[in-house]
């Protein structure tokens, strides 16, 4: 099939190989992959500040270009969950409130695409570390996604995983994290904690937002544990 | 009569916000559907008993149920072979922690247990003095119910000497038979229902285990203000 | 200092208090543990929730039927019911009562509406001795302190805090185990339940069907409150109504295992009126406040109603991470954590404390953990839209105009990414000073570095 990807802004900007890796999986499983340049964001920041007006301004096109889309597919549990559970509302009691539900029903994030639609979990890769997985709370609690990027961890070959004891929130949040600087920076904190205390080399996700901020801090603290994007682990051969 | 109407106007005017409020429908909760008039007839709670915690089918597993719970909850459950068992589990308990005197009241179970003990007992039921009450070392009481799902009682102030005995004493002991075991939270409200409806105790007090606080460092302290022990004795 | 200046400095202090942290991860470490437990039991808690949810819905919006209902059976035994449209009328029906019964001492068991119109103040000022005897309500009161928690008000306090203070303030505290303290609490009180002349409770569900008031809680202090004084004063919002009698059998449960992870409360006890025609005990008076104050702006807001919905157990407060590190006293209201964050703009005045809906990353473990379904973290991006939408911030607007623009058309994108490249070897020059745009960020975080090939400069490439 044709898969438009949806390249969310970060990605483009900060972490191509992420993206890259989608493309060459999705490829590798014989689909057709497009990319709209035209495309750059979309419209959570000021969808997430209040600032709904611009929000559309951002995501109005962005629907546009993806109506004849056969299936999208977002490297991003959150900006998924910006398009399939936020566009519908966002765009209610407008003239594109009908094209937002059709799109938001089309679009999958990356691992849930994998697993759910395609059936997919043995990609083949090998990642022989041991890594533990931060789950990005919007691909989490809205769009419910658990257990497909474990499946997918869990057939790669060489790898490890563990299970961090504390489920929580990164602390990242978007302008959040520059809002409230000391919160963030306090949620991360309590984060890393728990992923250290697996004693895994790698934390993976899927989302890039959230292991910015947890990497961010790693850094800082010298800490030699690394983030991964899990397209980026499911590309290793 | 001049606060009479501004009382009676401020209840006219908050019932006047909600009922302007209410003109516009909300819609219902977690279907993200967008609105409903939604009119049930039924209460939605009428199926509780599929979703609450499992009680077992037979009456000796709700027993062994209720047994357990008490446990849990560091109450002290006796399932005794017949009444006359009543007095000589009563005095061993009144040996043990030294009783001098006892409150209770009036009824058929609680007469018998407590004439058995052969102590001073304050009787609630004609009206009592609290100090002389506080200084009781236990109250006995009879009861409503006992719910095998949650290892609690049902007590109402007609059942069990009122408000106070069943919570102020250090000991409260509850005299119950078989037959008043219900198996879950649902038939003892069918049960109060049936019983009360049409003229419902002032009070109607489901005790779960003695009084506790978990105030200080969530850390389990029995009798923080009521009763530090609680013993069902049946029969 | 603004509401919201205030909740940044007091919020930068308790996420630097590592001591605070583990207090209070240690405190909700033990309640996850057996809220798991008792949530496993439940054959089907989703049912439970939903169904519980519906209940609300529908007592919520036929909220009048059900006040009338409600009203009418508790007249009817004599109970005398007041309306109140705000904290002031509350608090002025409260002291005439207390005027009219000459009543000198009052003994309260624990009610967030008391806290919410600041009764106790109110009354002290007037010269009555209000004692708190729920034990943590005891022990902040005791400091002087708000609740730090609606359901554990003195959950930040370990016991050498806890017995320091009952040194000082009842010279009793013979070590600092958690029974030896409560020992201390429970004989100071019992006096003061045996004179006080009147007591005064909150209230959990009021039940329409039957006219009752339904009041949960695990020490008993409640029951005595409602027993022993002459004359009872139960203070609640409007919003606790229930239609049915039987609604209980699955809420009391509900509400004990979302909120402290017990099967049940070990008290729920259901009061229809003073005491009656041959009782032999119970107050003579029982009076019932009905409280508004702003709940039927909220009833207005359609699309928020359900927040109406809260039975305040505490569960969302206690998943929240943000109420985890920033603390309970930090917001600054009577209601805290995600609640708090949700109801107090629409109580207090949206453009004063939008700053609560603003702080969170919208996890959404509020809305996971809540009991009857609230959309909390939607809420919460509510009150920011309507935040932004009726006052917004000029320098955030047209930033995000700008940012519309950039990101709408691909050669400003573009553009955009090559500065951002470019301008790294400044950043890393400035990191951290004055100087630095990112500065929110830097000053405990690394920024990543940016590749100078874009994702879309790769896929353009490669064709
Ligand atoms: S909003 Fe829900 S979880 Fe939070 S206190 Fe209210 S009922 Fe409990």
């Amino acid at each position: 099939m044709t898969v438009t990807l949806f390249i969310p802004c970060f990605i483009d900007a900060l972490f191509p190989r992420a993206g890259i890796s989608m493309v060459e999986i999705l490829e590798r499983l014989g689909h057709k992959v497009v990319c709209p340049n035209e495309i750059a964001c979309c419209g959570q920041p000021p969808f997430n500040s209040g600032y709904w007006d611009e929000a559309r301004t951002i995501a109005a096109p962005a629907l546009e270009k993806l109506k004849d889309a056969e299936t999208v597919v977002i490297g991003s549990g959150s900006c998924g969950a910006m398009i399939k559970k936020f566009y519908p509302e966002l765009f209610k009691n407008t003239p594109q409130a009908e094209l937002a539900k059709q799109v938001a029903s089309r679009t999958w994030e990356f691992s849930d695409f994998l697993v759910s639609k395609l059936g997919v979990t043995d990609l083949g890769a090998k990642f022989p570390h041991k890594v533990t997985f931060h789950d990005g709370c919007h691909g989490l609690r809205e769009l419910g996604i658990k257990t497909a990027p474990r499946a997918l961890l869990g057939k790669v070959g060489g790898l490890e995983f563990v299970e961090m004891k504390e489920e929580s929130c990164c602390g990242f949040g978007g302008t959040f994290a520059a809002k409230f600087p000391m919160i963030s920076t306090a949620m991360g904190e309590v984060k890393c904690a728990a992923a250290t205390e697996t004693g895994a080399d790698f934390i993976v996700s899927n989302d890039s937002s959230c292991l910015m901020h947890i990497q961010g801090l790693l850094s800082r603290q010298g800490s030699k544990l690394k983030t991964i994007h899990l397209a980026e682990v499911l590309n290793q051969k | 009569m001049k606060n009479e109407e501004i009382i009676l106007s401020e209840r006219e005017k908050i019932l006047g916000r909600i009922r302007e409020a209410l003109k516009v429908s909300a819609p219902l909760p977690g279907s993200h559907s967008e609105v409903a008039a939604h009119a049930t007839t039924e209460s939605p709670a009428s199926h509780a008993r599929e979703w609450l915690p499992s009680v077992g089918a037979s009456g000796a597993e709700q027993f062994d149920l209720f047994a357990k719970n008490c446990a849990d909850l560091k109450a002290d459950f006796q399932l005794l072979n017949n009444r006359e068992e009543l007095p000589a589990a009563l005095q061993k308990i009144a040996a043990a922690e030294k009783w001098s005197r006892i409150a209770s009241h009036d009824g058929e179970l609680s007469n018998f247990a407590s004439v058995s003990l052969g102590l001073p007992v304050l009787l609630t039921d004609k009206g009592y003095d609290v100090q002389e009450m506080e200084k009781c070392d236990a109250g006995i009481s009879e009861c409503d119910a006992l719910i095998a799902q949650t290892g609690g009682v049902v007590v109402t102030n007609r059942s069990a000497g009122g408000r106070a005995l069943s919570v102020l004493p250090p000991h409260h002991i509850v005299l119950a038979r078989r037959e008043q075991l219900v198996a879950d939270l649902p038939a003892a409200f069918a049960l109060l229902q049936q019983k009360y409806a049409d003229n419902y105790p002032s009070m109607i007090s489901f005790i779960t285990g003695p009084s506790r606080t978990g105030d200080i460092e969530r850390i389990l302290v029995l009798g923080a203000h009521g009763p530090k022990k609680l013993t069902i004795l049946c029969f | 200092m603004s509401f919201v200046s205030q909740f940044k400095s007091l919020a930068s202090e308790k996420t630097r208090d590592l001591r605070h942290r583990s207090v209070i991860r240690t405190a909700l470490r033990s309640y996850e543990v057996v809220r798991d437990k008792r949530k496993a039991a439940f054959q089907s808690w989703e049912s439970a929730r939903q169904a519980a949810a519906e209940t609300k819905w529908e007592a919520i919006n036929h909220l009048d039927e059900h006040l009338v209902a409600l009203t009418a059976k508790l007249e009817a035994r004599g109970t005398k019911v007041h309306w109140a449209s705000n904290g002031a009328q509350a608090r002025e029906i409260i002291s005439q009562i207390l005027r009219d019964k000459k009543a000198r001492s009052i003994i309260k068991s624990k009610a967030m509406t008391s806290e919410e119109i600041h009764l106790n103040h109110a009354l002290e000022k007037e010269g009555y001795t209000v004692v708190e005897s729920d034990l943590g309500e005891f022990i902040v009161q005791l400091r002087h302190e708000a609740p730090y928690h609606i359901v554990f008000p003195s959950m930040h306090l370990t016991r050498g805090e806890i017995k320091d203070l009952f040194q000082k303030e009842l010279g009793d505290a013979p070590s600092d185990s958690p029974e030896d303290l409560t020992m201390v609490a429970r004989r100071v009180m019992r006096q003061k339940y045996l004179t006080a002349d009147v007591g005064f409770t909150g209230g959990n569900f009021a039940i329409a069907e039957t006219g009752m008031i339904s009041i949960t809680e695990n020490e008993g202090n409640a029951r005595l409150t409602a027993a022993l004084p002459k004359t009872m004063i139960t203070l609640m919002g409007i919003e606790k109504v229930l239609p049915r009698f039987a609604d209980l059998a699955l809420f009391l449960p509900m509400l004990a295992t979302a909120g402290a992870g017990q099967p049940m409360t070990c008290y729920n006890t259901m009061y229809s009126g003073p005491r009656q025609p041959g009782e032999c005990d119970g107050p003579e008076e029982w009076h019932v406040v009905l409280l508004d104050n702003r709940r039927t702006e909220l009833l207005a807001n359609a699309e928020q109603r359900d927040s109406l919905h809260c039975i305040r157990c505490g569960a969302c407060l206690n998943v929240c991470p943000i109420f985890r590190n920033v603390g309970g006293h930090t917001y600054g209201t009577t209601y805290s954590g995600p609640v708090g964050a949700v109801i107090t703009p629409h109580l207090r005045g949206l453009q004063d404390w939008k700053h609560l809906s603003n702080a969170s990353t919208l996890c959404g473990g509020c809305t996971e953990a809540c009991p009857v379904k609230i959309d909390l973290h939607h809420h919460l991006l509510q009150n920011r839209r309507n935040a932004s939408t009726s006052e917004p911030a000029f320098f955030e607007k047209l930033a995000y105009q700008t940012f519309a623009i950039v990101a709408n058309e691909p050669a400003f994108w573009s553009l955009a990414k090559k500065i951002g490249w470019l301008t790294q070897p400044l950043q890393s020059l400035v990191k951290g000073t004055a100087l630095d745009p990112a500065k929110a960020w830097t000053k405990t975080r690394e920024l990543p570095p940016q590749p100078l090939e874009s994702f879309k400069d790769w896929w353009k490439n490669r064709k």
